[in-house]
């Protein structure tokens, strides 16, 4: 961590009206990265990994509620007014998001799209704009990208557009890139080009990345620190290196033991978790996870276990009956 | 109809690349004769036509000759000038009508698309009592009380085209406004204003134009059916409306004084319905494809 975070999502609940009832999508979550930081989210689907980078970037569905404080950069986003906020989207928190076949304009050609925007936030003239827009199409790895300009993306593969995506993200230099399970909608062998592109274009830029994912293994080699998520709230947060070599949280330990090993036997039935995430309209008095915890006593469908501390302050997890045995880091 | 649009959504599929030569015969047939209409239409005055109001009355109801190519009119008037005059007419009133529809329509549909919330609500109730107004009776009743003119029968039918043109603009933006390129734009800072003229409006001006297209064809119909009631343009202007009604007095003796118009009116309107159904069936598997 360094000294000063750049982004700090403090107490941040957010409750989304449904005609059954409130949804508590995100439940009081804290969060820090620093300049230059990765943090990955990692947890199944409906936990609130999305939710949590809407209210980041304070796009959330008109009807949700949202409490807590989004400090970036020393502004607090949440109570920011829209024309400031306007600003900042873009040029200093960008995000690229799962399904490069609906985040990129159908009917406008991949130029018009990077064009516009780099015009709008840096204010570059048409030729500048041009010249800028082929280098960043090169630098995310797009072959003859001056061609590439005049095409529309139902004219690109998945995986480009994805990197078309990523250029529009990065096309005025954020300081803060949110992926939201960029990987998602790819094939497995562009999955490592999009993640290794992602890594090098952070490095480069010193920009602070918070990947967001269902996959253990994609945050492995590639984040700082690892957030898991759980029924809309953090539960376990630790450095990666800490949480691969100690993990604390029976769910942390399930997800793991779900990725398919490659030097299992054929036919090895894949250790699933079993049952499906509470729902999220129907809060349960104790863990979220005790339903489906092997590990679950009776205190844990009573009480709601809190973050606490583990060996060191950065390593924090919210069960009563911690893991102690160290587990194997995955091939 | 049925089976030209299956070819086109089959070949749009497969073949994207070669959309553009894969629009068929019966496109380019259109194509041409909707650009012969407008080149007559256009260069009516400057055509070596006889006046279409000169009345020959010894030359009533005359057939086809050198003097008079497609015969005279139960007057004596040049059926042939009528013929494109009456293009003039029927065009204008057929091409701006469903333009008043298109931008006031269009702009409705989008931003209550867009913005939904109780405004929205608004104006689709509005549009909703609009529709359900008898619109033949609206008209006859408009017109009586504002007098017989090109300009009040554009008027009000282009009114009365504001509520169709709407809901498909809104129908395509509430689907769209949720796609994520939209929260994207969003997420980089685009203002609404962008949002709705750089993101949705190309992607709502196709379907829109398509329904323009089809929008034209029912207009020309409607004003040649006020016409025909004699509610349309005021005589001695003629449209194709008018001339069939005329026509009807000499059904018996001269039935192609009727037909002719008829006949020019069909084409006309033939050929808006295709070359729009082509567009929308273009437009259909590309957003379908997404």
């Amino acid at each position: 961590m360094t000294d000063r975070a750049l982004l700090s999502v403090e107490e941040v609940l957010v409750d989304l009206p449904t005609p059954r009832g409130n949804l508590r999508a995100v439940d009081r979550v804290n969060l820090t990265v620093g300049a230059g930081q990765t943090l990955g989210v990692v947890g199944e689907s409906g936990c609130g990994k999305t939710m949590l980078s809407r209210a980041i970037l304070q796009l959330l569905p008109k009807k949700a509620k949202l409490q807590g404080r989004v400090m970036f950069d020393g502004q607090d986003l949440v109570s920011l007014d829209r024309e400031s906020l306007r600003k900042l989207r873009g040029r200093s928190l960008a995000v690229v998001f799962q399904d490069p076949m609906t985040s990129l304009n159908p009917v406008l050609t991949i130029g018009t799209q990077l064009i516009e925007t780099l015009q709008e936030h840096l204010e570059l003239d048409l030729a500048a704009a041009r010249k800028r827009s082929v280098e960043l199409l090169a630098a995310v790895g797009i072959p003859a990208p001056d061609q590439r300009l005049t095409q529309y993306p139902h004219q690109l593969s998945g995986g480009m557009r994805q990197r078309v995506a990523i250029a529009i993200a990065l096309s005025c230099e954020p300081k803060l890139l949110i992926a939201d399970e960029p990987t998602t909608a790819l094939d497995v062998t562009i999955q490592a080009q999009i993640l290794d592109l992602l890594a090098r274009e952070q490095r480069r830029r010193h920009m602070a990345m918070i990947l967001i994912t269902h996959d253990l293994g994609v945050v492995a080699g590639r984040t700082d620190e690892v957030a898991v998520m759980y029924a809309g709230r953090v539960v376990e947060r630790a450095p990666t290196p800490a949480l691969f070599k100690k993990m604390r949280m029976p769910y942390t330990e399930a997800l793991l033991a779900a990725i398919p090993k490659l030097d299992a036997a054929p036919h090895t039935v894949l250790p699933a978790i079993s049952g499906r995430p509470p729902d999220p309209t129907r809060p349960i008095k104790g863990c979220s996870f005790s339903p489906r915890c092997r590990y679950a006593v009776a205190r844990c469908h009573g009480e709601k276990p809190e973050l606490t501390e583990a060996e060191t302050p950065a390593h924090q997890y919210a069960c009563f009956h911690p893991i102690e045995m160290p587990v194997a880091v995955p091939a | 109809m049925a089976t030209l649009e299956l070819d086109l959504a089959e070949e749009a599929v497969s073949q994207p690349a070669r959309k553009g030569r894969r629009l068929g015969m019966l496109f380019w047939a259109a194509i041409v004769w909707m650009i012969f209409v407008f080149a007559v239409a256009i260069f009516a005055t400057v055509l070596p036509i006889a006046d279409p109001a000169a009345m020959d009355m010894l030359e009533r109801r005359a057939p086809f000759s050198a003097a008079h190519w497609l015969g005279t009119d139960g007057l004596g008037r040049d059926e042939l000038s009528r013929l494109i005059y009456g293009a003039r007419i029927s065009l204008l009133v057929g091409l701006c009508a469903p333009m008043i529809g298109l931008t006031v329509g269009g702009a409705l549909g989008l931003l209550s698309g867009y913005f939904r919330g109780r405004a929205g609500t608004f104006v689709v109730g509005a549009m909703d009592v609009l529709l359900a107004f008898p619109p033949l009776i609206l008209v006859l009743a408009v017109i009586a009380f504002v007098g017989q003119s090109i300009l009040n029968l554009t008027l009000i039918l282009g009114v009365l085209g504001i509520p169709a043109f709407m809901r498909v603009a809104r129908a395509t933006t509430l689907t769209l406004s949720r796609r994520e390129f939209v929260i994207a734009a969003e997420a980089l800072g685009a203002s609404h204003a962008r949002i709705l003229l750089r993101e949705l409006l190309p992607n709502v001006i196709l379907p829109l134009f398509a329904f323009f297209l089809l929008g034209v064809a029912v207009t020309i119909v409607v004003e040649g059916s006020l016409s025909f009631l004699g509610l349309g343009v005021p005589p001695p202007i003629s449209s194709w409306g008018s001339m069939i009604g005329e026509g009807r007095e000499s059904l018996d003796i001269a039935p192609r004084l009727a037909f002719m118009p008829a006949i020019a009116m069909f084409l006309t309107v033939l050929s808006f319905n295709l070359v729009g159904d082509t567009l929308r069936a273009l437009t259909d598997p590309r957003q379908g494809a997404l």
